[in-house]
Order: structure tokens, then sequence, then C-alpha cells
């Protein structure tokens, strides 16, 4: 730069000798980008204004820039400026004019790109945007599925990849203001491609068949939202749709329900199996039900009258309950309706309010079943209808003397269960459960204990409210109402909503504390009347926690409620009847990681095995599940096998009547024999033996648990001795043809391991278990598919006459080498060790050569994952034997990802990458290609590495690379 | 009364109530000369609580309503049938009241439910006791109907020589199966809450029960 006075002026001048740069304050002219972009640099926050002022001072930068001719060019849009340009081009065929376009159509671009930039800020706010979409998108997808109701098949995005902005489309789409693309299936035409963009709704090109790749050329008109383009594309869907809009604009005001068609209730009823239910049908269900109750049961003149005004009041107090409004509950047990009402819609709320978790639904949610009023009704029905009247209106005396005579029938029996439900005794038993009476209290707990062990009841119990009411007794000074409200809790939160509505009000907490009964000894002692000892509360109060156990949510609240300490404590304990609670509660909670930390921390392994020793088969069951549960850990393992677990497990084996304990005893010595210390002692205990045994008639819970364990056992070579000399191999294969996905991953696993001894392998393929293998590659689960891949690698590699067998099977080379177009990591690193080992073999490498291997191969080369990265370079190393396949390779542009492999911190890569690249370098091409991309340096460094083969193929792949240099200078000189 | 007195009065009823420690004895003793007033003692006099002041600390202490079981709780209370509660009889009362263990409760609330005293709870006794435990239903013909039911119901539950009325060891098998029905026509026994403020009150500070 030149400096004088106020002036600046740039050392470079251009070819007419004007500086590019020129500053005289306050003016500046700059003349080319390189000296613009440097000055914008310089002038840093001020970037923007500069720019602006920029701009501004040039009111037509292009004309500018280029001359005027090309600023009628730049006014001008689409075709004909293509054609403009052409023809400027060839009429004036100067180098300047060429640059000016290249330059005229940069700037044209960058215009573009800047407009697109802004617009995606700016359309944020229009239209359509990610969050409308995708709540569409949502809504559609709770209302579709099989069945005439439902409004479509089915709808899914076709990515599952969210970026951060909400969009799914990649980002050179979202640029044109595409949001998402979705493959929709109406009920009445074929799939529809969809593209969801900024502007509007349309259809596009489709999925291509071969690259999975979606063709986004827009192919119809843009509507303005998707469910208009369904409407419009589909008559069910338009049709359906309008019932669900009126069904959703005739819940406000339906507060006459006996209004509500017959038909819809079916139609409710029938969406109640449906596990995924959208709220308002939820609130629908709800409504439905106590309409199909009273119509039902028309001949029970109270029941009906309770229902009606039921049906009448929910949504009123419901709206009362919204606004805060706390309602006076109804204390005498004289009027059963309006409390319990009050909790029904509380928590009807609640529901809708609640976002759907992921916890698994063991117990399903079924439809009810009411009894048919017609029906012939047992003499017990009478009675019990009888005592709820007494119930209803008796006071305290009369009561406890109903409460104590309803006890005396059978209650475990469903007649008895649904009969005290028919005739509204659920209700006036809640109720109950809020009165001062601590003797009414105790018999209603009573009676509801038994009788919530049936699944309806349960959840009619949770309907009516019961469950915040039993966690509010769980605070009772009286233990013996404590002992009961826990264990009726117990029974009822066997479902998942149930175990959310404990957690909701405190459960969770107050249950936990009963866990520290003893503690709290000096407490005065109430009248003994009542009372119970502490261990029993404490019992009853891990019963409850392991039925809430079962939710994900539930075993967070546990942990935090300080849970784990308590239970690790109750562990100390002798009684049976306190262990099995709270083994099967640590074993529920041991799916989750903290849950192990903390199992490990407290030394609850030492006990567990303790008890494994117990005579109670449901002790030593749930002892093993969670042993199994934790094994997964290596430090665990090393626990069990310390504190002497291995031994019991083993002798458990020996008893296999119990199934579902055989199955956790399995499972904990298929998770402990992870680590070999333990197999090793396993050996000594025979467990193997006694394992192979099980090979047959088991379940497949055990099955899987059993292969699973010798599949870790054969790690070894003397327990594949032991395994074949007992005869295991024959079994093994024949489980080959299961359908069990978990046990066909064991399987495969247990059987390539085996194929590692000759001889076992000899077994394998006289009982034609290679080709059973083979034919899992089929199987749709990706799992199954890699683990059956694996296990063919050591049969192909120790069979006799390995080329031959594999060719026999008819059609199985193709299958393989399409096996690569897969999209799981797994699969394609369990694919290309097969082929390495395929490709041992120069018929059938000939013959994996014609059905395109190489390009196949050559695509994968693009990947990050080191194991897939190993194998693809040990069959790319393999397969340079063949024909032209090398220079193949470098035509398919594999080589120079490879080279970039050398970058990883894997040795193994490093290794199998030296190779791949030395079975290339034999083409002068590749070589050329591998020196561009900087391989002869990378390749240097590992010359100097421990490991001989990959010194060895680095050396001689530097040495091709080295003698092509030389033989060219030859040529040059010569 | 003199202190001495007194003292040796505590000593012994504290030997024979196994359920009271000393300080509570004394508690009950001085809650019960408050209760009476003090009374100039003389010989021929017998001093106590009578059936009115006695159904009344039933009724505002322990929350009893029924009037019937109320004078079967004082006949319980006055082994000597005098017509008056003595200070011995209301400690050893209370203990059983309070404290007692379910033998004891059981057979104290035998004899509050055997009106007649036969050892014997007979049908027209518990027709007697329950004839206001439901609630007048204005569809019911026959407004005893459910009461004779309700007794029906109880005989079947508790009446296990099926001799139509309940003796002492059918009341007993019955309560041992289940404690609920250790009051199972009426409550005859303090419910937990009045029972703990009571003690709370009286084996606190004493000289407030006055103001109850």
């Amino acid at each position: 730069m030149e400096t004088s006075g106020t002036t600046v002026k740039s050392e470079e001048v251009d070819k007419n000798g004007e500086p590019l740069l020129y500053l005289s304050v306050p003016q500046i002219k700059i003349r080319s980008f390189g000296q613009l972009s440097r000055m914008l640099y310089i002038a840093k926050n001020m970037k923007l204004k500069e720019a602006q002022a920029c701009i501004e001072a040039n009111r037509n930068p292009v004309a500018k820039i280029l001359g005027l001719d090309y600023n009628i060019i730049s006014e001008k849009i689409g075709n004909s400026f293509v054609s403009n340009i052409l023809d400027k081009i060839t009429k004036d065929d100067d180098s300047e004019s060429e640059i000016k376009m290249k330059i005229a159509l940069q700037l044209k671009q960058l215009d573009l790109h800047l407009l697109n930039h802004s617009l995606k800020h700016i359309s944020l706010e229009i239209r359509l945007n990610p969050g409308t979409v995708k709540n569409d998108i949502e809504l559609l997808k709770q209302f579709s599925g099989k069945g005439k109701q439902t409004v479509l098949e089915s709808i899914e995005y076709t990515s599952d990849y969210e970026f951060s902005n909400g969009c799914r489309a990649p980002p050179w789409r979202q640029i044109k203001g595409e949001i998402c693309y979705v493959l929709v299936k109406p009920h009445d035409a074929e799939t529809l491609c969809v593209t969801c963009s900024k502007e509007g709704v349309f259809l596009n090109g489709g999925k291509t068949d071969d690259e999975g790749q979606i063709n986004y050329e827009r192919k119809g008109e843009i509507y303005k939202d998707l469910v208009t383009l369904l409407k419009e594309k589909s008559a069910i869907f338009s049709e359906n749709m309008s019932k669900q809009e009126i069904k959703f604009s005739e819940q406000p005001q339906k507060d006459q329900p006996n209004e509500a068609p017959k038909e819809e209730v079916a139609i409710t009823h029938k969406a109640s199996v449906t596990s995924r239910k959208s709220t308002q049908e939820k609130n629908r269900i709800n409504l439905g039900r106590s309409q199909l109750t009273k119509r039902l049961e028309p001949s029970l003149n109270w029941r009906t009258s309770v229902s009606s005004k039921e049906s009448r009041n929910t949504l009123r107090d419901t709206q009362v309950e919204k606004h805060g409004g706390k309602l006076e509950k109804s204390r005498s047990s004289v009027s059963p309706g309006r409390a319990q009402l009050i909790r029904k819609s509380v928590e009807k709320i609640e529901e809708i309010i609640s976002d759907s978790s992921s916890e698994s639904e063991e117990d399903e949610e079924q439809p009810d079943h009411r009894q048919e009023a017609n029906a012939d009704l047992p003499s017990e029905y009478w009675q019990i209808q009888k005592l709820v009247k007494y119930l209803k209106g008796g006071n305290q005396t009369a009561t406890v003397i109903a409460l104590c005579s309803m006890k005396d029938f059978n209650l475990a029996q469903e007649t008895c269960q649904l009969a005290i439900r028919d005739v509204g005794g659920l209700e006036v038993l809640i109720n109950l459960l809020e009165t001062d009476e601590v003797k009414c209290k105790i018999g209603s707990l009573k009676i509801l204990k038994e009788i919530s062990h049936n699944p309806q009841i349960r959840r009619n119990i949770v309907d009516l409210g019961g469950l915040p009411v039993m966690v509010n007794i769980l605070d009772s000074p009286h233990k013996s109402l404590k002992c009961l409200a826990a264990e009726t809790i117990a029974n009822v939160a066997k479902f998942r909503r149930a175990r959310r509505v404990v957690r909701r009000h405190g459960g969770i907490t107050k249950l936990v504390a009963l866990l520290d009964c003893g503690k709290h000894s000096g407490e005065p002692a109430q009248s003994s009347l009542y009372e119970t000892r502490d261990v029993e509360v404490a019992r009853c109060g891990a019963l409850a926690l392991w039925s809430c156990s079962k939710s994900y949510a539930n075993k967070e609240a546990i942990r935090k409620a300080g849970g784990i300490p308590l239970l690790a404590r109750l562990l100390k304990t002798s009684h049976e009847n306190m262990l099995i609670p709270v083994v099967g509660t640590l074993q529920e909670c041991a799916s989750e990681e903290n849950y192990r930390a903390a199992i490990k921390a407290e030394r609850i392994i030492e006990n567990l095995v303790k008890n494994l020793n117990s005579e109670n088969e449901q002790l030593q069951e749930h002892c093993a599940m969670a042993i199994y549960q934790c094994a997964e850990d290596e430090e665990t393992r090393d626990l069990v096998r310390l504190h002497g677990g291995l031994k019991p497990l083993a002798s458990l084996l020996n008893n296999t009547d119990n199934k579902e304990r055989l199955a956790a005893v399995t499972g904990a010595i298929w998770k402990c024999s992870i680590s070999k210390e333990n197999v090793t002692k396993f050996r000594e205990y025979k467990a193997i033996e006694t394992l192979v045994g099980l090979l047959t008639d088991q379940p497949e819970e055990v099955l899987v648990n059993v292969v699973g364990a010798l599949g870790e056992c054969c790690q070894e070579h003397e327990n594949r001795v032991i395994i074949r000399r007992c005869g295991g191999i024959q079994p093994l294969v024949n489980l080959l043809v299961g359908i069990n996905q978990a046990l066909l991953v064991n399987v495969t696993k247990a059987v390539g391991a085996c194929a590692v001894e000759p001889e076992s392998m000899m077994i394998i393929d006289r009982l034609d278990g290679v080709r059973l293998l083979w034919s899992l590659l089929k199987n749709p689960h990706p799992d199954v598919k890699a683990s059956a891949a694996w296990a063919l690698c050591p049969c192909i590699q120790n069979a006799k006459d390995a080329g031959e067998m594999v060719r026999s099977f008819v059609g199985g080379l193709e299958l393989v080498v399409n096996l690569l177009k897969s999209d799981n990591k797994e699969v394609l690193a369990s694919v290309c060790a097969v082929i390495t080992n395929i490709a041992k073999d120069q018929e059938n490498l000939a013959v994996i050569t014609d059905h395109g291997v190489v390009p196949l191969l050559s695509k994968l080369a693009n990947t990050n994952n080191d194991k897939l990265r190993r194998h693809l370079a040990e069959t790319i190393s393999r397969c340079c034997m063949w024909g032209r396949n090398r220079v193949a390779f470098g035509e398919h542009k594999a080589v120079a990802p490879l080279v970039r492999y050398l970058k990883s911190n894997d040795t193994n890569v490093h290794r199998a990458t030296a190779q791949a690249l030395y079975q290339l370098s034999e083409d002068a091409d590749n070589c050329v290609t591998m020196h561009e991309n900087g391989a002869v340096k990378l390749l240097l460094d590992m010359v100097g590495s421990p490991d001989e083969e990959l010194q060895e193929a680095a050396a001689g792949c530097i040495s091709n690379i080295r003698r092509l240099a030389l033989a060219i200078e030859k040529a040059r000189y010569s | 009364m003199n202190r001495k007195k007194l003292q040796k009065l505590t000593d012994s009823l504290t030997k024979n109530c196994k359920h009271f420690s000393k300080f509570e004895v004394k508690c009950l003793i001085n809650l019960f000369y408050n209760l009476v007033g003090e009374v100039t003692e003389r010989q021929s006099v017998i001093i106590g609580l009578d059936r009115n002041a006695f159904r009344n600390i039933l009724h505002m202490t322990f929350g009893m309503t029924d009037d019937m079981i109320m004078d079967r709780v004082f006949r319980g209370f006055d082994k000597d049938n005098d017509g008056c509660i003595s200070v011995t009889e209301w400690v050893y009362g209370l203990s059983v009241f309070l404290r007692g263990t379910l033998e004891e409760k059981m057979k104290y609330c035998f004899e509050v439910f055997d009106l007649n005293g036969d050892s014997f709870i007979s049908k027209e006794e518990m027709f007697h006791m329950l004839k206001n435990s439901l609630l007048k239903q204005p569809s019911e013909e026959d407004p005893d109907e459910g009461i004779k039911d309700l007794v029906e119901i109880t005989l079947k539950k508790m009446d296990h020589d099926h001799d139509g009325k309940l003796s002492f060891a059918d009341y007993e098998q019955a309560v041992r199966e289940e404690t609920l029905l250790l009051e199972a026509f009426g409550p005859c026994l303090p419910d937990p809450k009045s029972q703990s403020e009571f003690e709370a009150q009286v084996f606190k500070d004493p000289n407030e029960f006055n103001e109850v």
C-alpha cells in the first residue's frame, strides 16, 4: 500500500494502470473483488454497514462490473436468459466477454442464493412452517392404520432425521423452501410421495426405484396444506376426515350423551383396543363408556340414575376443576355419586394433559366386558347388590357388617368381582376410603385388594379415581391401613396409566417411605387392633413398588426418592415374603443404567447371590433375573464370581421344571459367561454339558439364553470340544430353522463359533448347516443377516473344498453380492467379511465379479465406520486378484477414499488398507491417484509400524509407486 | 382426700392395672376427681360419676352418639352395679377401654352387646342395636325389612353353631377371623383419633381437662 496524506493507494494496479484500491477520505474506490473482500474483512463489525453503503452507492453493480450490455441480460429470467448468453458467446468470440459472462452467471447465482437465504428467514412466518407440517402429520398418523375407520392406511416421513430447524429435507432442498417429504398411502389410491414446502404441499416425482432417492420435481399443483391435498387425492380420506371433524366439533357441546348415536359408541369402543389414542379420542371413550354401562343395564334402576347423573355432571365438573376450583368432597358414605365424579373428571384431565410416554405396556388395556343384563345372573349378583345397598345406606356399623359379609364371597371369582362393579360397588368402596372411619377404610381396602386382581376392575378403579385416595392413605398413622393400601396399589398398578397416576400423586415417594418403616419404632403405639409389624409395612411397600417399577419414569422416581439404599437394606433380611418383592423391584429396575451402577455401589450383588441359594423358586428366579440384567457390566460379572454365584447358577440348571426360573437362570449364565474367568468356572461345574442338554424341548425364552451362553462359551477351544463331544452341534444346527429373531442371532453366533473347529465344521457341513446359515441371509431382520454372515466366515474358512460348497448354493453368490446394497453398517461389514472368504476361491471370485461386486464395493468406500472400513479394505484387496478388478476399482473411484482410511485410529484398518493399496498399486493409474491423495507420506509412517504385515504391505505399495515414478522419469529422459 | 391416701390409692390401682403406668394412673385419678368435683369425703356417701355425667364424657370426649350403647358402656364400667362409677371402676374401665388386649376388649364388647346379660346375643338384641343403622329408604315398604336382613347377614357370618343366637364362643371366633367385627353392633370403643387426643391431653396436662 502506498500512503500519502489522506489517501491510500494499493500497489496492485489493473491493466489500465489504475490502482485497485483508492482511498481518499471520505471516499473509497475499489476495483477488484479481492480488494473488496479484504476491505470488508478489515471493517469487521461494521461489515454489514459497509456492504450496505457499498451497494447503495452502486445502484447497478452488474452493469458497473460488466458493462452496460449485461444490464439487460440480468434483468431477464428463465429460458431466454440462457439462450441470450449463448448468442453472446457465439457472437463476440473474445475471451474478455467470456470471463464477463462467467462473472455475470456467478453474480446471478450469488444473488439467488442471497435471496433464498433471506427468504428462509422471512418465510418462517408465512404459510407453512415445519411446526405446522409436523403437527398435521402427527395428527394424521394417529388416525391412520388398518381398518375402515381410519383416514389413511399409513403416513410416514421418507427420512427419520430431523434437522434442528424442524425440516427433514436435505439442506440443499431446504434452500428451496422444502420442509419434508412424506409417503402417504390412502385407502383407495397408490402411495403418494408428497413434498411439503413453505409455499404449500405438492406431489413430487416419487421415490426412484434403484436408489431410494426422491425425484424432487414438482408433479402437481400446489395445495395450501396436506389435508387439502389428500382430500383432493383420496375420496375415502375426505369422507372419513369429514366424519372426524364432526366428531371433533361435536365433542365440546356433547353434554347430553343420550343423544349420541349408538353407532359412535361402538366405534369408540372398538377404538379403545388400539393402544395409541389421540387425546380427543380418549375423552370420547370415557364418555362412551359411561353410556355403555347405562345402555346395558336398564333393569337396575338406581344404577341408571347414578349413571345418567354422572354423564351429565362429568363435563360440568371438568370445567369447574379446570378453573382450579377446589370442590368440597362429600365425606359421608351415603352419597356415593359426586365425590368420585369429581375425582374421575380430574383423572380425565390428567389423561388429556399427559403425553404418551414410551413405557412398554405389558398389561394392555382391554375392552370392557360388561355383564349383559339379560344374561342369567348368578345368585351372588343379587346378594352383592343387596350388600352394596347397605353399604350405601348404612351407618358405620351396618357398613362394617356389609363389608365383612361381602368379604365372605369368593372374591377371586370373576362373577363376584364384576358383580360388585356392575352394581356400583366400586364407587361406594372408593368413597368409603375418603371417610374418617378407619374400620370402613380397612374393610373396603380388604375387598378392593382382592377384586383388583381382575384387570378390568383395576381399570375401573383408576377411572373412578381410586388411586389418589389410596396414595393418600399411605400417610395414615395406621400401619395396617398403609399395608392394605400399598397392597391394593400393587395390584392396581399393573398397567401403565395406573402407574402414571400413582407417580403423579406422589405415590412413589410415599411407597419408598414405607420401606423405611422399621426406623421409626419410637412412634407412639396406636390402638393395637389395627397394628401390624413394620416388616409387613415394608413388604407391602416393596410389593407396590414392584408393580410400579415397570414404568421407566417410576424407576427414576424410586431412585430419586432414595429407594435403592432402602431396598438394599431390606435385601439383607431373611424373610422370603419380603425378599421376593424387593428383588422383583430391583430386577425390574436393573434395566436402567443408573440402577446397575447403584446396585454395584450398594453391594447388592452379594445378597442376590446369597438368595440364589434360597429354597424359594420365585426368589431364585428374580435373583437370577436381576443378575441377568446387571451382568452386562464386566465388574458385576466378576462380583458374581467372587461371591460364589456361579455354582448355584450352574446347579439350578439341573431343575428344568420351572421354566420361568430356568429362563432367568440361563439368562444369568449367558451374561456371566461373557467373562472368560466365569466360563472356566462354568466348565468346572459341568454347566456346559448341562446347557447342551437344554438345547431341546425348551421354550424359546430358555433357548435364546442357553444358545447365547453356549455362543459365549464357544469362544474357547476347550469348550468347543466339549460341545462337540456332547453332541451339541446337531441341536444347534436344528435351531437354525427357527423364526425367533433373538434366538436366530444367538444360534448363528454359536454355530459360527463352533465352525472355527475344523472337526465341528465337518459335522455342520454334514448337517447342511451352511446352507441354513446362507438362507438366513434372506432374513428380513438386519441383526440376523449380519450374525448369519459372520457365522458363514469361519464356515467357508474351515470347510473342506469350500469353493465347491459355496458354488453349490444356487443363487447364493448373487444373494451375497446384493446384500452390499444394504444400509446397515453391521450387515455390510459382515457381508464384506463373507466376500473376503468367498473370494479366496478364484472361480467364485470370477462369479462375484460378474455379479458386479466391484462397483458395489467401491460405492461403500466413503464410510467412516472403522469396522466396515477394515472388512471392506480386506475384501477389496482380495477382489483385486481377479482380472482387471484392480483397474475397475480405480475407475469406480475407490482408491482415494481408501487412502483416507490410513488416517483412521484403528491399526486393523491400517493393515487391511495397506494391503488393499498394495494390491491396487499394481495398476499405474491407481498409483497416480494414491500419490495425488498423499498416500506416500501416510504409508511411510506405516512402514514404521510394529505390525509386520502392515509394514510389508505399506512398503510394497510404496515400492510400486516409486517404481512407476522411476519408469516415468526414465521414459521422459530417454 | 389427703395426700397419703391418694398415694396409697394410686399404688394399689397401679399394681392391679397392667395397662397404665403409675403416672398415668395418677393422671386418671386426678381427672376423676376433677370431673366428680371435690366432694368432701364422707364415709357413707359413695362418690363417683353417675350415668348422665359418664354419658356426657362418652359423648363429648369419645364422640359416641348411640344412647343405648352408651348406657351399656356405663354398665360395663359400673362393675358393682350401683349406678355410679367409682374411682377404681373408672381406672379399671378405662384400662380396657383404652388399652385393652383383644381378649379383654372382646369380653368387654360382648358384655356391652349382651343387653339382657344372658351370655347370648339374641336376634332381638341385634335388631334392637341395629335398628338405627340403616337410612330410611322411602321406597321401602317395610322399614324394618333391611334391619332384619342385616341381622340375618350378621348371624350367617357369626353364628358358627347355627343356634340362631351368638354365644361368646361364636363371637370370639368371628372376631378372631375378622377384627373389624369386634364392634359389630355399634361403636363401644373409642375411635383411634379421639383416643389419641384424649390420651395426649390427659397424660400431659391433666388440669386442662376441666375445660373440655
